[in-house]
């Protein structure tokens, strides 16, 4: 239940976009795919999840949408939008610029 | 970037402010769908359906915390924060409806006053013509000649001319006034219209609702295209709606018209202050006025006509221009044309219709309303103070639970939009029914429609917009100042206040009270300066008598009269008239003094005298029949009146006026000597005292007459000098003129005093205007002092108490607080009076025989100040002596 640190909070956004890049996607498949392949590291809980969500959506990164998923339910799916995609690309490259340079700070102390 | 987010996320929030409970539902399913999806899993892990939900709740974590943060996360909102000021901001308002109600009173007063004057300057003087296209290019067109008044009429060939050769100007149109007796069935009756050219109707674009407009080529000939467009009103107040209308034949002036078009409602032709009733096309002239065809004279300057420039085309472009054609035209014709150009004139500026004679007191007026705005604006800003320091509580508290200075500044700020907002739609409503009120100060003139219309149209809107705006950031701001100071308001609200305690807290409403007196007293200055000049103008003599004589007159014109028989006509009728009971003389005359006519100007010459280099001396002249000095009282100083005998067989005659004889003859006699008129030589047989003659305003000028025969017109006024009432007069004159011929019609019979009065009516409409907003204002500064002083009471009332209990009298109370009511006043007088010394200088044009520093004005304005400063201080003094000592000391 803790809160993410500073740092993931910052890369929470970034991942949420990367994930509903791929295609259109609920809350809990969402979740399912943050933990799958960070939960341990990034530590994030559902609980974070969903206001980050909205925060996302109401910035017009994301749309959501209701549509109907399986067991007959409605579920609001949400997928990336054009000033998102652009979000996206600005904030991967960013990220790559620094820990390119961290990678390379870290290499540095050990050599 | 960031207006593609705003425009991209606009649905969203709407749907976040509008749809508010189907939002939340939404948030509620999300999270409980994700909740089921969780407690799926933890079934299918093998856990109870009980420890399953508790699991995935706890993974979760509190479902309303996480809707709150996602509520947090779509942000706060904008509007609804506003909607949610708005409603907190008319509890409030309601909850103290007197001063809620005296505020907006207040705004709407001040609000409405200038949206009142601001519709009549724009539909006076900046879009004065209804239904007419693009006025913001229209100039009106005028001559000029060297040595003379501006703003002449121009001759029909050298308006053809310029409509020719200008590059710059859309279209060039002519529209002359002109009246004519209209007889429908048995009832004649005098209307008025316009004379214009071929193009009128396409170049203003007006379309007419019936039948068609004026069609090119119908301006040319000599009375050889008789029809006639007739207006919405004429068509339905005349001919009862007929819609059979066009086609048929209406007699205009005696020759038959036919009716081809009928005017949409709502346009009244392009003249400011009367309404027109019909358009004849130029073709028509020598039917609607005197002096003959003139088409092809350009001598004769007769038309007036209107300029629409070409989209991005300015004034002084087009009039370069003009000047280049006018140029040229004096090169090619310099017998009529020499020294003359033409002139173009904004249309508030139009040297031939009402514009001109309404445009001082519009002026005035824009700058008395702006005063009673900003007394009506202190007003409010006392009232507010009171307010915000009994308010002092609630923003302690509000700020107290964490409200930020921002937020209560928005707060406030919504309150005084609630408060303007609510001024200026009381205002806009307070000049819509104001809009046609400025006609009805006017006195009314029989046949004659006036029509002064005002127009709210967006720019009415936008200055009342504007002004809102602005008071509401003074009704935000100065609650927002005074926020400022709540803790030290409240440190100091233990220490109990005298009189001078409460003056330093309120300085700043005592300097708004200054404020209001040293306005209202200029106002009240300004309105005894311009009653003082409405008095003098209207006791002055113009030099003829005014109470027994009648003017009237007959349009022989229109009663297609030529020449021969119009002198005929004349003879007999004045032989009849001057044997009516009562009548002691009676003259035609060509143009009545103080009336709309223009008289005849021609260039002079004198025996012996020789006029300075380049002056071209052109003197205004009246055409006037046998007996006129006598009929109109005018003191022949030397020689004689012209007689029956000064006809056109006889020798040329004149009579000047003192003016003229001292400027061309010095001491000596005139009487025998020669004066060139028109080209002609004639006697001078006599000298008349000076008088007035186009306004009462006018300086001494020199003027001279002629006789009627030897300088013949056929439309004359008619004078009639009698001991019996009007009513009498106008009867019998009436049965006259048809036991002579019936389907002549007389103009209105009215006294020469009614003639002074009508035009001077300017200003009696200043004045009128003036003394109702100061009076307003006044009521307004009374208010102010009243409630500061009311104010000044209440916070003192300790110290009365006290001084009371100490043996102080009622007199000695009164007189502490009505003195300090004084001492305000004092100061804004002395504000005032200082300001005025310099302000009133601006009446100027409307000031007659007054100097703008007259210190009987300042006294009496001083008077009146100080009685309403006693009134309105004298109630809170009063209260003050009643206070129970005993009672206020105990508290």
């Amino acid at each position: 239940m803790s809160k993410p640190s500073d740092l993931v909070q910052g890369t929470l956004d970034m991942l949420i976009l990367k994930i509903v890049a791929l295609e259109p996607m609920n809350g809990w498949a969402i979740s399912q795919r943050l933990q799958q392949i960070s939960s341990d590291v990034l530590g994030v809980s559902d609980g974070s999840l969903y206001p980050a969500l909205h925060k996302l959506e109401r910035r017009g990164w994301i749309t959501a949408e209701w549509r109907p998923s399986g067991n007959n339910r409605r579920a609001k799916f949400y997928s990336l939008t054009r000033l998102g995609r652009r979000q996206l690309e600005k904030e991967t490259a960013n990220w790559n610029r620094i820990s390119t340079a961290i990678s390379g700070i870290v290499k540095l102390k050990e050599a | 970037m960031s207006f593609e987010r705003w425009f991209d996320t606009l649905p969203l929030r709407w749907r976040d402010r509008f749809r508010r409970k189907q939002v939340d539902q939404e948030l509620s399913d999300e999270l409980r769908d994700h909740l089921e999806q969780q407690i799926q899993v933890n079934l299918e892990k093998g856990m109870s359906p009980e420890e399953a939900r508790y699991a995935a709740l706890r993974a979760l974590g509190g479902i309303t915390q996480i809707e709150q943060q996602c509520r947090d996360a779509r942000g706060h909102n904008l509007i609804e924060n506003t909607i949610q000021d708005l409603r907190y901001g008319f509890r409030q308002l309601c909850r103290s409806p007197g001063f809620s109600v005296l505020t907006i009173l207040c705004l709407t007063l001040g609000i409405g006053a200038n949206a009142a004057v601001f519709s009549w300057a724009e539909g006076i003087l900046f879009r004065p013509y209804p239904a007419v296209a693009h006025q913001e290019r229209l100039l009106a067109l005028a001559g000029t000649a060297r040595g003379e008044s501006e703003g002449t009429g121009i001759s029909w060939p050298d308006f053809l001319d310029l409509q020719r050769s200008s590059t710059l100007c859309d279209a060039f149109f002519v529209s002359k006034i002109t009246g004519s007796t209209l007889s429908i069935g048995d009832h004649a009756e005098v209307t008025t219209g316009s004379i214009v050219s071929a193009n009128y109707f396409d170049a203003i674009g007006v379309r007419p609702i019936l039948g068609r407009g004026i069609e090119p080529g119908e301006d040319v000939g000599n009375n050889a295209h008789a029809v006639v467009v007739i207006s919405y009103d004429l068509w339905q107040n005349r001919f009862k709606g007929d819609p059979q209308i066009v086609g048929k034949m209406q007699r205009l002036n005696n020759v038959p018209h036919t009716i081809i078009g009928v005017t949409p409602e709502g346009f009244y032709g392009t003249f400011v202050g009367w309404a027109m009733n019909f358009w004849a096309p130029a073709s028509m002239e020598e039917t609607f006025e005197s002096g003959g065809y003139k088409l092809e004279d350009r001598s004769a300057r007769w038309i007036e006509s209107y300029v629409r420039l070409k989209p991005g085309v300015t004034r002084a472009q087009a009039q370069d221009e003009i000047t280049a054609i006018a140029t040229r035209l004096e090169a090619s014709y310099p017998a009529t044309n020499r020294g003359r150009n033409i002139k173009l004139w904004a249309l508030w500026q139009t040297p031939f219709n009402n514009a001109h004679t309404l445009l001082p007191t519009l002026e005035i007026m824009t700058a008395v309303v702006a005063f009673v705005l900003l007394i009506a604006c202190a007003n409010v800003g006392n009232l507010l103070l009171v307010r915000s320091f009994a308010r002092r509580h609630e923003m302690s508290v509000r700020m107290a639970i964490g409200a930020s200075g921002g937020r209560l500044l928005k707060q406030l700020l919504t309150e005084g939009m609630i408060l303007a907002g609510f001024g200026a739609a009381g205002g806009l409503l307070v000049a819509y029914w104001c809009r046609h009120a400025l006609v009805l100060l006017f006195p009314a003139r029989s046949g004659i429609a006036m029509y002064l219309p005002g127009e709210i149209d967006w720019r009415v809107m936008l200055l009342s917009a504007g002004i809102c705006l602005v008071a509401t950031l003074v009704l935000g701001l100065v609650p927002a100042f005074q926020a400022r100071n709540i803790d030290l308001a409240g440190a100091l609200k233990a220490e109990s206040s005298g009189v001078t305690a409460a003056r330093r807290k309120a300085w700043m409403r005592s300097g708004l009270v200054v404020f209001q007196v040293c306005l209202s007293f200029i106002l009240l200055a300004g309105a005894v300066l311009l009653l003082e000049s409405l008095q003098r103008i209207r006791t002055t003599s113009p030099g003829f008598s005014t109470s027994r004589v009648v003017e009237t007159g007959v349009s022989l014109v229109a009663g297609g009269y030529d020449v021969q028989r119009a002198k005929t006509f004349q003879d007999e009728l004045i032989d009849r008239v001057r044997a009516l009971p009562g009548v002691e003389s009676a003259a035609f005359a060509r143009v009545t003094p103080l009336g709309y006519g223009t008289y005849s100007s021609t260039p002079i010459a004198v025996d012996g005298y020789q006029p300075p280099l380049e002056e071209q001396p052109a003197i205004d002249y009246n055409q006037v029949g046998p007996a006129y000095f006598a009929t109109l009282g005018i003191p022949l100083l030397s020689g004689r009146e012209f007689t029956r005998g000064d006809d056109e067989n006889a020798p040329l005659v004149a009579i000047v006026n003192r003016t003229m004889k001292a400027r061309y003859w010095g001491d000596q006699d005139p009487i025998g000597r020669r004066l060139q008129v028109k080209g002609k030589w004639a006697r001078v047989i006599g000298v008349a005292a000076d008088s007035k003659y186009e306004s009462m305003r006018e300086d001494p000028k020199p003027f001279f007459y002629v006789p009627l025969l030897q300088d013949f017109e056929r439309g004359p006024a008619l004078n009639i000098r009698a001991t019996v009432p009007l009513q009498n007069i106008s009867a019998a004159l009436l049965r006259e003129v048809h036991a002579l011929d019936r389907n002549l019609a007389l103009y209105e019979v009215i006294t020469l005093q009614e003639q002074v009065d009508r035009s001077t009516s300017p200003q009696l409409v200043a004045v009128t205007l003036v003394s109702i907003l100061a009076g307003l204002a006044l009521l307004l500064a009374a208010v102010g002092l009243y409630g500061v002083m009311s104010y000044a009471v209440a916070q003192s009332m300790r110290e009365l108490a006290l001084r009371l209990a100490l043996g102080a009298g009622s007199a000695n109370l009164l007189r502490l607080v009505i003195s300090r009511g004084l001492k305000l006043t004092a100061a804004g007088v002395f504000f005032g009076a200082a300001a005025g010394l310099a302000l009133t200088r601006l009446l100027g044009k409307l000031l007659y025989d007054v100097s703008p520093r007259d210190p009987w004005a300042f006294g009496a304005a001083l008077a009146v100040m100080t009685i309403t400063t006693v009134a309105a201080c004298f109630f809170p003094a009063w209260r003050a002596t009643r206070t129970d000592p005993a009672r206020v000391l105990r508290d």
